[in-house]
């Protein structure tokens, strides 16, 4: 995984609300076996009409979007199917931070699996950040997750809470499942317990 | 001891490890895997040169992208990039020794229809899947929910997961339902109450008198859908009629180990004084039966109402109500029973069990269909034969509805079975989102009976009014 310490760059707005991770990544995309490749069509329903050609008024078709680094969005991003397909999606596109009212819990746990921040700020901020990045390439967002701030086009800064162990783990870029197996010794003694009280398990 | 709620002693029992900061690494009791969610995982296990720790808790069966059609154990009647991913969990199963149901298998089936139906889910377990509906399973009082699928990997690897606790919300049921309210009805309402974010964060116990009357089937239909209210699980109490279910099926505890079971299992329900961090209680009569209208399975009212205005709506919620309002093609203030519908599709993980046939089957009995084009997708090749035992499938097929093969079909459509742009359906699955069953398809949610109602009338339907 990617380490996640600091980003900057141009923030793509998206207020509509409920935004489901069918619409980040359509189903006809998940029958890949692979994690790479999906950017292309990263909302692809929305970004591109019956014959494949851009929607021009689709944000991320926009000439100040088509670099875009982080998405605002509306609240309750990422609901609907686990699939990881969206935050794979996201990132292949170059997405690598959401900053959003809320999330649906499995696509938020998703995102850090994948070196994507996703920042849980309230409502007056969000607008405030959704106002910046309607300004677009004119309004730059750094991310900052050391210091856990983000810093604005006009310089004025927000902060943010992120949990102390997903965010050690953004910051060296950690593989969970190595992680776990260092643990293994209480692994093994779970299971041994668990099969004496549980043994039909 | 300090009370308890049913997730707490479920999730004390499961607790591997705990970090000085808080990071549990959470046992997993069974992992049900299926075609879409794991060749990633797969692959990741073969680059770092691991196994599966427990194949034997460990649940394969494809289910999302097969063909429901006659002759799909024929490799060619896939679509290559089908075939490749279900020939990948094939290799995969025999590689790392799990447990498999092959497409050829009669026990194959929706993956939360087959771990049920087979024993495979217990009450007090834990249970992941690469697959958000994977919380029907807390029907039987375990702790399941869906994962992505680096979590997948990880419990191939590890059999844990590394998980921060949730909050405990009870909504309860009271009293008894009213005639055609199902418990479809009972999970919509609850959605159209709550919001598809006013789960986030919780772990949703559903109890009352409403819930308990309801057969395990309507359980699951219940617990399937606590996702789509943002929580991260949904469970019941376990009781005599989760025990009666239980019993004799292929991988339940036998004998001694049975009564072993059965004297933890009274253990798990929530203690009287336990804490609650959220409560909803709703009363069993106040709920109609409902249908949805817009794209978000939030848009419930009852089938009496009429379309909403977005102005209706506050915050972001009146703009995502005006695209709603376009992609279903629906006007403010039309009444829902005018609305008219081409297509029905009865199955998923939802609804797609044997009650939710035969509830179907009573209201198509010696009727036929006013639709374009029905379809009756069994949720498991043993819901099918059933059905088939008991008469149903000639009631649906003499209705002029599509008898199927097992699958999760025309709820997601990733295999053949899909929505034309502007097809509107009367589906029994759980997701009304843009697209989710084929461009430009407009779903509405409903009940298997309301379903049935629709097939046969044409157009949205109060199943109160059906003779």
């Amino acid at each position: 995984m990617e380490k996640f310490v600091k980003l900057t760059g141009v923030a793509a707005p998206m207020p509509l609300v409920n935004i489901d991770t069918d619409m980040i990544i359509p189903k006809q995309f998940l029958k890949t076996i692979k994690r790479s490749g999906l950017g292309v069509n990263l909302f692809d329903e929305m970004r591109y009409d019956d014959n494949g050609n851009e929607i021009p008024n689709f944000v991320l078709n926009q000439p100040a979007y088509r670099e875009a680094k982080i998405i605002v969005a509306g609240d309750n991003f990422g609901c609907g199917s686990s699939r990881e397909h969206a935050p794979w999606a996201l990132l292949d596109f170059g997405i690598r931070c959401v900053i959003s009212t809320s999330f649906a819990d499995i696509f938020y746990n998703n995102c850090f699996k994948n070196g994507i921040l996703p920042i849980v700020l309230p409502q007056e901020e969000v607008d405030k950040l959704m106002d910046d990045a309607e300004r677009g390439s004119n309004a730059v967002l750094t991310v900052d997750l050391e210091s856990q701030e983000i810093t604005g086009p006009d310089g004025g800064t927000i902060g943010f809470d992120v949990d102390p162990w997903r965010k050690h783990c953004l910051l060296n870029g950690l593989d969970d499942i190595g992680l776990t197996m260092e643990k293994a010794a209480s692994i093994d003694a779970f299971e041994a317990k668990a099969a004496m009280e549980r043994p039909w398990v | 001891m300090s009370p308890k709620t049913l997730y707490d002693k479920i999730w004390d029992a499961h607790l591997a490890h705990e970090a000085d900061d808080g990071t549990c690494l959470l046992y997993i009791d069974r992992h049900l895997v299926h075609e879409v969610t794991s060749p990633q995982a797969f692959e990741g296990l073969r680059m770092a040169n691991r196994k599966v720790r427990a194949p034997d808790k460990t649940i394969a069966v494809p289910d999302h992208n097969v063909p429901t059609t006659e002759g799909r154990d024929n490799p060619e009647a896939m679509p290559e990039d089908s075939r490749i991913q279900v020939a990948a969990l094939d290799k995969n199963a025999k590689d790392f020794g799990i447990h498999y149901y092959p497409v050829s298998d009669v026990r194959q089936g929706i993956v939360h229809i087959v771990g049920p139906e087979q024993g495979w889910t217990l009450p007090g377990m834990t249970v992941v899947c690469g697959d958000s509906h994977t919380a029907t399973h807390g029907a039987f009082g375990a702790l399941a929910h869906g994962i992505g699928t680096s979590e997948v990997e990880h419990v191939l690897a590890t059999q844990t997961l590394i998980q921060t606790k949730s909050k405990n919300m009870k909504v309860e049921i009271t009293g008894k339902l009213s005639p055609g309210v199902t418990a479809k009805d009972i999970t919509l309402s609850v959605i159209g109450l709550t919001g598809t974010a006013g789960g986030t964060g919780y772990v949703i116990e559903y109890c009352g008198e409403a819930i308990r009357d309801l057969s395990m089937e309507g359980r699951m239909t219940v617990c399937n859908m606590a996702i789509e209210g943002g929580a991260r699980a949904g469970l019941i109490a376990p009781d005599e009629k989760t025990f009666e279910y239980i019993k004799g099926r292929p991988h339940a505890p036998k004998g001694a180990q049975w009564e072993a079971a059965l004297a933890w299992w009274k253990t798990l329900y929530s203690d009287d004084d336990a804490h609650w961090d959220k409560v909803i209680t709703i009363k069993g009569e106040d709920i109609a039966p409902v249908v949805t209208w817009g794209t978000s399975p939030e848009d419930v009212l009852p089938i009496d109402a009429e379309v909403p205005a977005p102005e209706s709506f506050s915050g972001g919620k009146t703009e995502a109500a005006k695209r709603a309002l376009e992609y279903m093609g629906l006007k403010a203030g039309q009444k829902l029973k005018d609305i008219e519908i081409d297509t029905v599709f009865i199955g998923s993980c939802t609804n797609g069990r044997i009650e939710d046939l035969r509830a179907a089957a009573e209201i198509l009995k010696g009727k036929k269909i006013k639709v374009k084009r029905a379809m009756v997708v069994p949720g498991s090749g043993l819901v099918r034969a059933q059905a088939e035992e008991e008469g149903l499938a000639e009631i649906f097929t003499e209705a002029g509805f599509e008898w199927r093969l097992a699958g999760c079909s025309m709820c997601l459509a990733m295999n053949p079975d899909q929505l034309q742009p502007g097809e509107r359906c009367a589906a029994t699955s759980n997701r009304n989102f843009e697209g989710r069953q084929g461009r430009g398809g407009r779903t509405h949610l409903m009940s298997p009976a309301m379903a049935a109602a629709a097939a046969v009338t044409g157009k949205l339907t109060d199943i109160r009014e059906m003779n």
